[in-house]
């Protein structure tokens, strides 16, 4: 894909107290607010039944609202307005392109309804094949497309129109892992290059951290946090939030005296007003293992493994439940090993209690 | 040896069966252009009987003809966006709508004319015409548009496919004709198959709502079997498959066709 970065695209979205309860009184969606600025990418991250598709839809226009909610593109209410006249491009997780067209006249077939000459349409139509990389495949009827290929289509067919806003639909489960991450990476930089608005629904951390400029994790219906991936990361709201983004350590213990006491021992804490029993995380990657004859808190190497590019250790004895510690892939410890675990104060984020 | 033997077994009866089926049809059309059936082949071969039937019953011919092809046009206005609307919409109302639209299959032929009778007697002009049988065929055959259309429709994910377009732009008409008719081609072909040969065969229903005027070809088939000889019932069936035997196969190789060149999955 040829980059080149632009202007910032599309509408500013904001989400007004929109929640959504079925016919049946299922609750999918509590009301939630968000803002969404213009040329951003937002990624609604969660567990499957978490409401970000329904989300998602309602911004599209597939789904309406409950009565109180409210949806906007820049300052205009759209939330009475159906989907075919809102010019937003969507892109679904089965990409349902049309089996009857071929390539090019999927890509082409939103282009009809927004004006234009036969001439620009034909023009627009190769911008986006070469855009997205999928020249030579015009003529290609669509079962006869790889997985990679058929995305990369759906995703031209929604850009073709210059939606006013991108949504796309976990559009990378449907493909392998090895696939799944080039075409996470290209279609990063194509957002990029458009600038444009984008929501973008997906249960894979690792795809919310390397597309969003901005994650809004969500958990039954409601919005656990919202922010940078790197504060999603680092300074999780809560347990649910900490567990579900990469991998963390919850340590329960007792707080006071700038420390965290644990069942194996103590871990120096920031100053915090929070006294008594508290639960703490910790990444895996923010342990040092140092020798157990100087360190505050020790315990005891389980399992050794190697994954390559690191090596995980699980560490019994040291708290309530194991600890697991990623080293580098060259230390050389073995299980039964009783060691001491070293973490600065500033990666130890105490969390609210009374989570599950 | 023994797949040999195995395979003479399931020849012999494969042959018994095909002649089980196709005997009493060549012996009725042999005895079509029989001088004297009861005589047998030794009275001599003659077209008389098939002429005979032409000048007596070339209008139930057309006629058959005019309400299969009135039946299918109807039944692909109605059956279509029907199947989408019940397919779309989805819930305990489409699936008990369904089950009524299907009801037709399962009460005899007769009943629903006799019900057709009772509702219509009184419009006499519509009583006669021959779009009274018009409105059997398509109360008969109208499940198995619907039926075989919304088969295809949930093999394609057409609610999606329907969203997809709408995100585009498209107006609900456009998504119709552009995106959800095309896909369903294959089952749209299957019923149109269906809903003709249902058609012209139906006799049942036709024979209680005709009238002298308005005979399609299976009751003229019944009537001339019952008042003439049988040498020209023979002939009737006779003309009856020379003019349904091509139809199926003409219709049989456009729908192959059709399968071909549209939608693969």
């Amino acid at each position: 894909m040829k980059a080149q970065a632009s202007e910032p695209h599309g509408v500013a979205v904001r989400i007004a107290a929109c929640g959504k309860t079925f016919g049946d009184g299922t609750r999918a969606l509590e009301p939630v607010s968000l803002d969404i600025a213009r040329g951003e990418t937002m990624v609604l991250l969660g567990p499957s039944g978490c409401g970000k598709t329904t989300l998602l839809r309602m911004v599209a226009g597939l789904e309406r609202p409950d009565a109180a909610g409210r949806i906007f593109f820049n300052d205009a209410d759209v939330t009475d307005v159906p989907i075919e006249q809102r010019k937003v491009g969507m892109v679904f997780q089965s990409y349902a392109l049309f089996p009857n067209m071929n390539v090019a006249e999927n890509i082409a077939y939103g282009l009809k309804f927004r004006g234009g000459s036969a001439q620009e349409r034909k023009a627009r139509v190769a911008e986006l094949v070469a855009l997205t990389g999928i020249e030579g495949l015009e003529h290609r009827r669509i079962d006869q497309l790889s997985g990679g290929q058929r995305q990369r289509v759906a995703l031209a067919r929604a850009v073709a129109v210059r939606p006013s806003v991108l949504l796309l639909d976990e559009p990378l489960t449907a493909l392998d892992a090895a696939l799944r991450e080039r075409l996470r990476s290209d279609l990063n930089q194509l957002l990029r290059t458009l600038g444009i608005t984008a929501i973008y629904v997906t249960h894979d951390q690792a795809e919310a951290m390397a597309l969003g400029d901005r994650i809004v994790v969500m958990r039954k219906g409601a919005i656990a946090q919202v922010g940078a991936p790197r504060d999603i990361y680092f300074t999780p709201a809560n347990r649910f939030v900490a567990e579900f983004v990469g991998a963390a350590n919850i340590l329960e213990g007792v707080s006071g005296a700038g420390a965290l006491t644990l069942r194996g021992g103590r871990l120096a804490i920031e100053k915090t007003s929070v006294k008594g029993p508290s639960l703490a995380m910790v990444r895996p990657e923010s342990i040092a293992i140092v020798a157990a004859e100087n360190a505050s808190l020790t315990g005891e190497v389980t399992s050794v493994s190697f994954t390559g590019d690191r090596q995980r250790l699980t560490i019994s004895g040291a708290a309530e439940r194991p600890i697991m510690v990623d080293i580098p892939n060259t230390l050389m410890v073995k299980a039964g090993d009783r060691v001491g675990l070293s973490v600065d104060p500033s990666a130890i984020r105490l969390l609210p209690k009374g989570e599950a | 040896m023994r797949d040999r033997l195995i395979f003479a077994g399931q020849l012999l009866f494969t042959l018994l069966v095909a002649a089980f089926l196709i005997v009493p049809a060549a012996l009725s059309m042999l005895a079509g252009v029989t001088t004297n059936y009861f005589r047998g082949i030794s009275s001599g071969f003659t077209l008389q009987w098939i002429v005979q039937v032409w000048d007596l019953y070339a209008d139930t011919i057309g006629r058959s003809f005019l309400i299969a092809g009135a039946t299918l046009v109807v039944t692909l206005l109605i059956g279509i966006p029907a199947a989408y609307g019940l397919h779309v919409r989805g819930g305990r109302l489409a699936r008990a709508i369904e089950e009524i639209i299907t009801l037709p299959l399962a009460i005899p032929g007769l009943a629903i004319a006799l019900a057709l009778l009772l509702t219509y007697n009184g419009f006499s002009d519509f009583r006669r015409s021959w779009l009274f049988i018009l409105a059997g065929h398509v109360v008969f055959t109208l499940p198995f548009m619907v039926r075989s259309v919304m088969a295809i429709f949930s093999a394609i994910d057409v609610k999606t496919l329907d969203e997809s377009a709408s995100s585009l732009g498209a107006s609900p008409l456009r998504r119709f004709l552009d995106v959800i008719v095309p896909n369903a081609r294959p089952g749209i072909l299957a019923g149109s198959l269906m809903v003709v040969t249902l058609s012209l065969g139906e006799f049942n229903l036709t024979w209680m709502l005709h009238t002298p005027l308005t005979k399609t070809l299976p009751v003229g088939l019944a009537d001339s079997y019952a008042s003439m000889r049988l040498e020209v019932a023979s002939a009737y069936t006779l003309v009856f498959f020379f003019m349904i035997i091509p139809l199926l196969i003409a219709m049989q190789m456009f729908a192959t066709w059709g399968e071909a060149s549209g939608v693969r999955k």
